[in-house]
Order: C-alpha cells, then structure tokens, then sequence
C-alpha cells in the first residue's frame, strides 16, 4: 500500500489539536451559540412588536456594562497567555495567569449582579425585564460554569499534570472561555447598544 | 519496508510512536490481546458502565422500538374510536392526551432514536473504527434518552399527559388554559431529551471527521453516514430552538414570565416560530437516515454500486440545507404576510428537487441491477412507492392555497403518516432484516419476513390512503368522534380496518424476530454478499470490532475484485494493530490520513450516574423541589468532574519523568 507512510511516527493521545475533545468543543460552540442565537432573536422579534416602553427605565446607562466587558475580555487574554505560557515550559506564569483570568472572572459575576440588583424591574414585572434576566442569566449560568472550568485547570495545573506537550485540558476549557466572552459582546451589543439606534 | 524518517534524539514512546502495522488473524496473541483489552465487564458491572457502542446501539434500538409499539398501541385505541360515528369508548380529553401522547413518542422517541440505533451500532464498523469518537458520551446520550422517555411519560398513568398535540401551541398550552401538570411533564423532558440529542450530534460529527479508517476519503463514505451527518448538524444547529422555547414556556407557566403572555405584549406566535425553526429541520433528520439505510442497503440486492453516489450524498445535504428556512410554511394559515408565504412556499416545492435525485437514484439502481427479491428489498422498494405518495401529497399541502383548504384536515394526517411510515418505518424494518445477521449471528425468516412485508405494505395503505380522502371530504384532524351524518363513516371504517392489519404485519415481524433470535440460521460473516466494511468481520462482530485498522481504496471494499474499477485494493488483514490498551487511529477530516493514535476510555459508571443525576435534576424542578434540584446539580457536577479528571491512561496528561514504567497503572476513577 502506498496510500499513506505506515512507518511515521505518531502522536500518541490528548495531542491539543489533534484530540477528539477540541473536536468536541466546537461542535459544543456551534450549538450554544445557535442558543444565543435564538435567545436574541426572541429579544428582536418580542421588541420590534411591543408598545411597551422599551427598554422600561430608558436607555440603559452604559459606564459598569462597558467596564465589566472589558473586564472579560481581559480575562480571555489572560487565559489566551497562560495557554501559551504552557507551550513555553514556564508553568508558573501559567498558573498565575490562569488565577488572574479566574478573578477578573468573579469579577464580572459580582459586577453583574450589582446590574441586576439596580434594575427597577425584576424576571416576571414585565416582558422587558422576563427578556432582560433570562438573556443575561444564560449568560451569567456560562460564565459560572467557565469560572468552574478555569478553576480545575488551575487545580490541574497546579497539580502538575499538563506540560509543553499535553496540555489538550487548557486548549479546550480556554476555547470555551473565549466562546463566553465572544457571546457576552453579542448579549451586550442586544442589551445595552440596540436600544441607542432608535434614538439617534 | 520504507525507512523511518525518526529523528536523532529518541521520542518518549509513551508520547509518539511508530505504530505496529501487520496482520492479526484469529488466534494470533495481537488477536486475544486485543479480545482482553475490549472485552467488557460481565453482570450487571458491565450493564451499567459499558461504552461499546454496539451494546448502546443496540439499547437504542430495541428502547426506540419499544416506543413504536406504545405509540402504535395509542393509535390503535385511537383507530378503534373513530371507526365508528359517535362512539364513547374515549373521552375527548382522554382523546387528546392520546393524539398528543402518539405524536410526542413517534417523533421524539421513536423516530430519531431508532435511526441513531442504527448509526451507533454501523458507523465505526461502516468507517474501520474501533469505537466513536466519544464512547463515554455515547452511553451518556442513551441513558438521558431512557429516562427522558420515562419522563414524559410519568404523567401518563395519571390522566395527565400532555394533551396540547405534539408541537403544543401557546396560547393553549400556557399557564391560562392549561393548569395541570400535563405541559410541564413535556417541556422539561424535551429540554432533558434535548441533551441526549445533542450530544448523540456531536458525537457523529467528530467521529465522522476524526475516526475513519486510513483511505477513506470524504468521498467513500457510505449514504448513511452522510444522512446521520447531515441529521446531526442539523439537530446541533436547531435543538436549542425548541429546548429554549420549552424552556420560556415553562418559565412562563411556572415563573410567572411573559414571553407567551398576550395579555402583558408577549407574541404566541414566537413559539410557533421557535418550534417549526427546529420541526421543520427534524422531520428531515428523521427520515435523512433512513434514506441512507435505503441507499446503502438496496444495491446489495440490486448486485451493483447504488446509481449517482455524488448526486445522492450532495441531495442528503441540499435536501436539509432548504430544510432550514423552510418552516414557515407550517404557519401559512397564521396571518402572515403574502411575500414570505410565497417565498416559503415556493422552497418548500423546491425542496422536491434534491428528494427527486434521491428518489431517480434509487429506481435507476434497480433498474439496471439485477433485483434480488430477498426481504429487505421488498422493504427498499416499499419505501420508495410511498415516498413517492407522500412526496406529492407533500408538493400539494406546500401550495399556499391548497394549504389553505387542506390544513388542520386528514389530508395533513395522511400526508404525515405517508411521510414518516414511508420514509422512516419502512427502512427501518427493512434494515433490521438486513443488518439482524450482523446484530445476532443469525439470519431471520425470509418466508415470515415476506409475510409480514406484505401485511404490513397492504395494511399501510388500506389505513393511510383514505385519509386523503376524509380530508377532502373536510374532516378535521383532532377531532375526537363525529356524527354519520358527515358522510365519513366509510372511510374511518377502511382505515381502523387497515390500520389493525397494520398492526398484525408488526406482530408477525416481531414474532420472527423472536424465532430468529432462537432458531435463524448462522449467518456467517457477509451472509448477502454485501459490499461494505462491516460484513468483512464476524457476526456478530467482536467487541474491538477490527483486529485491524483496514485501509481503504474505494466506496466497495468487498466488491472491488468484481467491480474492477481501479488497480488499487483495500487492504482489510493487514494494517495497524494497535494492541496497547484501547486505542484506535485517528486521521484528518477530508483525506483520512493517519494522524494520531487515539486513547480510548474503557467502560466507566460516570454516564450512567451523570444521565441519572441530570434526570432527577428535572424531576426536582417538575415538584419544584428546589433544594432537591440543588443537590442534584452539585452530584452533576462532581460526577462530570471525575469524568474529566485528566488521566494517564488516556494520555491527557504530561508523562512524568518518573519511572517510564508506570504507564501502565491507569488510575480508575
Ligand atoms: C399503526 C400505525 C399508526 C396509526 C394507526 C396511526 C394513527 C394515527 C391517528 C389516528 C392519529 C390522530 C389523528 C388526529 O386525530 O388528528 C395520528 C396522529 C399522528 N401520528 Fe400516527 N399512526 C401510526 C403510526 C405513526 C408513526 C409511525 C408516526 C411517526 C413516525 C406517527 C406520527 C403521528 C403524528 C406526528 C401525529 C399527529 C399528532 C398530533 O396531532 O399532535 N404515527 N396517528
Ligand atoms: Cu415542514
């Protein structure tokens, strides 16, 4: 057979890219973002019909949201380096910058909920706010779990088990951070930016 | 032999290797070893952590036909009070919840669940693998689908099963109309069996794309890998539609928000929208597969390669590709504006197109086989009559104006039973005939099998086709009797008629299943002579499936001495053995070349325990136990955490320095 060389030398295992678990990962992108897709097209369809007061307290002022989206991005970078710092042998920047990302997370969370707590309405006084606090709390429920996720990678990290060649756990659990940040640009553009192109 | 390119300084081997490439014929040490490795726990251990994906294809199956025999017992209590004018053997609510109760496990947990039955069990063995992509998740997804299934029918028994029919319209299904706890019992277990699904999804998509044998190219997998592909994206891309609008409505009903609320500006048409973004796309991954059963299995007795391969595998995708903005036209009679129902409307004709290709490629491939009329194509051929029915009743139903006049009447019933019993039904039975010798090691009965084709074709159609006829005679679907002074009275007789012989037809298939299973003679390994991978191994196959990884040349690897269509020749004894644990090999998406090799995990409690703790987590929202939920999500999350614990075995995690010896001892968690 010379359809391929059988005497190359193969990976073995969780081989970043290679792994079936990055794989995994997409698909799992693919699908929650459709489910945000369709969250936010429940937010446009609802608003273009409604005659209620939209959003109910004005528009919504913009310094904390602005403040915390950066806060996440900052933490997708941070991530983004303690991946690569993996790949430079230098694990314990690695960890550092993986605790640094988990804190600029559970930032964001306590920013948020400050947010919510300001709302004048709440999940059930009005459409708006049943579409508000069910669009930011997917997305809080997300960030929970990629909080979580970032936690084990620390404790895995920690625990020495990923080096320069095998580390497929961070590749992954960093993608999907990066997914959760992505997505919270989309739930904030919705949110807080839409209602300020009826009033231009 | 070609010199290694290895290079000077020596690799850890624990990381790369030169995999051992050879043969490995039975009774050779790779051989048991391989049996060593694969073999699963025995008792009841092995029930509950088993990840081989013929044991969880074979659970699918039997599960999902299980639930084809429920929703056909409904039906025929259904049948029995309509057969005649004002009877009372149901009430009409009672009526309802069966209708409801019908539809929900036809579609839900029938249809789909019994075509990933099938692609569970075939596709390593159709793509020269030795397992999915990800074994663990796989028996995951089979258990969330059982205890969903049991889910939705918990409330059944105590008269309170969904009763809003099977796409469950607001406002009559909200919080308003609709009090008990019937709606609920729907919306948390679809959001449940929507989990199932969508990781059954994923699965198919990264095994398709990371675990095909060496040589086999984007371009020589089988019809019914592209089918289960296409059904899977489809399924990734539009379950979080209807899981999210369950989801609001039960957050409308028990939350107390407004998203279906008319009075306080929510839109019940939202839900509509939401439900047929996904309905639509799903009635195709329901059939996508079957038809990819038919194409595979059809030329096996037409003795030639199925007609227009490349035509059929681009139609699969096209066929879907409409499927997605075409659901509007379940709402052609909600008010919509003109423009977008004649554009609906006229992709859903085009829609016809691609399900012609399909349906030419079929008739051209018996046309010039030479048909051998084993069961299994009287099932294929079955199937493409009444695909071709309900394909045009189909084209009648998407004019906007007939849609007018048919809708909400029988002729939608008929049109739908066409479709799905046609197109799903069929195949399905024709393929358990076909691919029972590789199940079991034994063949079925061809004179019984001729039997229950016959019965069951005939019945089919003495049941279905006068529905047509009572919808153009205007009777409405969902009624729950009506008076003889309608003029239907004849037409509901036939089809209860029809519909119990139906019925026997299943029950002589299901009695030859039964003797089969006992008395079938042995099969052998490629009992039809067949052209695919997976008759070139035992039946029924052994647990590693393939002493070793085959390389493939063509579309027919058993048929290339006789089709003759190149020089080239798969190679199905020799190739890598992969003997060292549970490995199999991983190659590129398009071109299949080997580029990894593939820890897989052994069997393991965690899907179990996580389907388990993720149902009871439903269970406690349904009672509204909300310290109960809690704890059930904490057990989810340890259960997922040990799961994805980073192991040594699987080589997740950096190879310690100390000690190369310790490899071996794989941590158990
Ligand atoms: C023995 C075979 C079957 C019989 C006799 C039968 C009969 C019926 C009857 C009497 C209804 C209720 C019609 C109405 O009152 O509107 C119905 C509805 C339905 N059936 Fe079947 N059926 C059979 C098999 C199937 C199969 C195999 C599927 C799907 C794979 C299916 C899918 C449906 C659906 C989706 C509905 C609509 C339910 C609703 O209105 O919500 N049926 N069928
Ligand atoms: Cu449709």
């Amino acid at each position: 057979m010379n359809l391929f060389d059988h005497n190359r030398s193969l990976p073995i295992g969780s081989d970043a890219k290679l792994s079936t678990g990055w794989w995994g990962v997409l698909a799992l992108i693919v699908t929650e973002s459709a489910l945000f897709a369709y969250l936010l097209f429940t937010y446009f369809y609802l608003s273009a019909q409604t005659e209620q007061q939209w959003p109910p307290e004005g528009l919504p002022s913009l310094t904390m949201p602005v403040i915390n989206t950066i806060i996440l991005l900052a933490s997708s970078v941070s991530v983004w380096a303690s991946e690569h710092y993996i790949r430079l042998k230098q694990i314990r920047w690695s960890i550092g910058l993986m605790a640094l990302s988990i804190i600029l997370g559970i930032s964001f969370v306590l920013i948020q909920l400050i947010e919510w707590h300001k709302k004048p309405y709440g999940l059930t006084s009005d459409l708006y706010g049943s579409l508000y606090f069910t669009i930011t709390g997917f997305h809080m429920c997300h960030v929970v779990i990629g909080i979580a996720v970032l936690l084990l990678l620390l404790v895995w990290l920690s625990l020495g088990y990923f080096d320069d060649r095998r580390h497929a756990a961070v590749t992954i659990g960093g993608m999907y951070w990066h997914f959760v940040d992505v997505v919270w640009l989309f739930v904030f553009a919705t949110l807080y930016l839409f209602p300020y192109s009826d009033s231009v | 032999m070609a010199i290694s390119d290895k290079k000077h300084n020596l690799p850890d081997n624990r990381l790369e290797r030169v995999p051992e490439y050879g043969c490995a014929p039975t009774g050779s040490t790779a051989q048991m070893r391989l049996a060593d490795t694969w073999e699963c726990n025995p008792g009841w251990r092995g029930w509950f952590s088993t990840v081989d994906h013929k044991t969880i294809g074979l659970r699918y199956l039997v599960t999902a036909f299980i639930f084809l025999l429920i929703g056909g017992i409904e039906a025929l209590i259904m049948r029995a009070q309509l057969s005649l004018p004002d009877q009372t053997l149901l009430t009409p609510e009672q009526y309802n919840q069966l209708f409801t109760m019908h539809g929900i496990t036809m579609i839900f947990l029938y249809a789909l669940p019994i075509l990933s039955g099938f692609s569970n069990y075939l596709w390593p063995l159709l793509l020269g693998s030795r397992d999915m992509a990800f074994p663990r998740l796989n028996a995951l997804s089979y258990w969330i689908f059982l205890f969903a299934g049991v889910f939705m029918y918990a409330s059944f028994p105590l008269g309170q099963a969904p009763n809003a029919g099977w796409f469950n319209y607001v406002p009559f299904s909200g919080p308003v109309y609709n009090t008990g706890p019937n709606i609920d019992v729907f919306a948390l277990g679809m959001v449940l069996l929507g989990i199932s699904t969508t990781v059954g999804a994923v699965n198919f998509i990264v095994t398709l794309f990371k675990m095909r044998a060496p040589g086999m190219t984007i371009n020589r997998v089988p019809i019914l890998v592209w089918g289960t592909l296409t059904a899977s994206v489809a399924n990734l891309i539009t379950i979080p539609a209807v899981s999210l609008a369950f989801l609001l409505l039960w957050l409308d009903r028990q939350v107390g928000t407004q998203f279906f609320d008319v009075a306080n500006g929510g839109k019940p048409l939202l839900w509509q929208h939401l439900f047929w973004i996904f309905g639509h796309p799903w009635v195709y991954a329901i059939v996508l597969p079957a038809m990819g059963i038919v194409s595979d299995a059809l030329p096996t007795f037409c003795r030639r390669p199925l007609v227009g391969y490349t035509a059929v595998a681009l139609a699969t995708m096209a066929t879907m590709m409409f499927g997605f903005v075409v659901w509007v036209h379940h709402m052609f009679a909600t008010g919509l504006p003109t423009v977008s129902l004649s554009i609906f409307g006229a992709a859903s004709m085009a829609i016809s197109i691609p399900s012609a290709v399909a349906v030419f490629a079929w008739i051209a491939t018996i046309w010039l086989g030479r048909p051998v009329f084993k069961t299994p194509f009287l099932f294929f051929a079955g199937f493409v009559i009444l695909f071709v029915i309900g394909g045009l009743s189909g084209v009648m139903v998407a004019a906007v104006s007939l849609n007018w006049q048919l809708n909400e009447t029988y002729f939608i019933v008929a049109h739908l039973h066409y479709v799905l019993l046609g197109i799903n039904v069929f195949p399905v039975i024709g393929g358990i005939y076909y691919w029972f010798p590789k199940f079991t090691g034994r063949m079925m009965n061809e004179k019984l099998g001729k039997w229950s084709f016959w019965v069951m074709f005939v019945g089919f159609n003495a049941a279905f086709f006068p529905m047509h006829i009572a919808g153009l005679l205007g009777m409405p679907r969902r009624i729950y009797t009506y008076s003889s002074h309608m003029g239907w009275d004849s037409v509901n007789m036939i089809t209860s008629i029809g519909s119990f012989i139906f019925a026997i037809g299943i029950l002589i298939f299901l009695v030859n299943v039964m003797i089969s299973l006992k008395r079938g003679v042995l099969a052998g390994s490629n009992p039809w002579d067949a052209a695919t991978l997976e008759w070139s191994i035992s039946s029924p196959p052994p647990a590693y499936n393939f002493a070793v990884i085959p390389v493939i040349a063509s579309r027919h690897p058993l048929w290339e001495n006789r089709l003759n269509e190149s020089s080239e020749r798969s190679s199905l004894s020799e190739g890598y053995l992969l003997t060292t644990g549970h490995e199999t090999i991983g190659t590129s998406p398009i071109d299949a070349k080997p580029q990894v090799i593939l820890k897989m995990p052994g069997d393991s409690y965690t899907p179990f325990f996580a389907g388990l703790f993720v149902s009871l987590l439903f269970v406690g929202l349904l009672f509204h136990w909300w310290t109960f939920t809690g704890v059930m999500t904490a057990a989810c999350c340890v259960t997922l955490i040990l799961w994805m614990w980073p192991r040594q075995s699987l080589v997740q995690r950096a190879v310690s320095n100390a000690g190369h010896s310790s490899q071996n001892n794989s941590e158990k968690i």
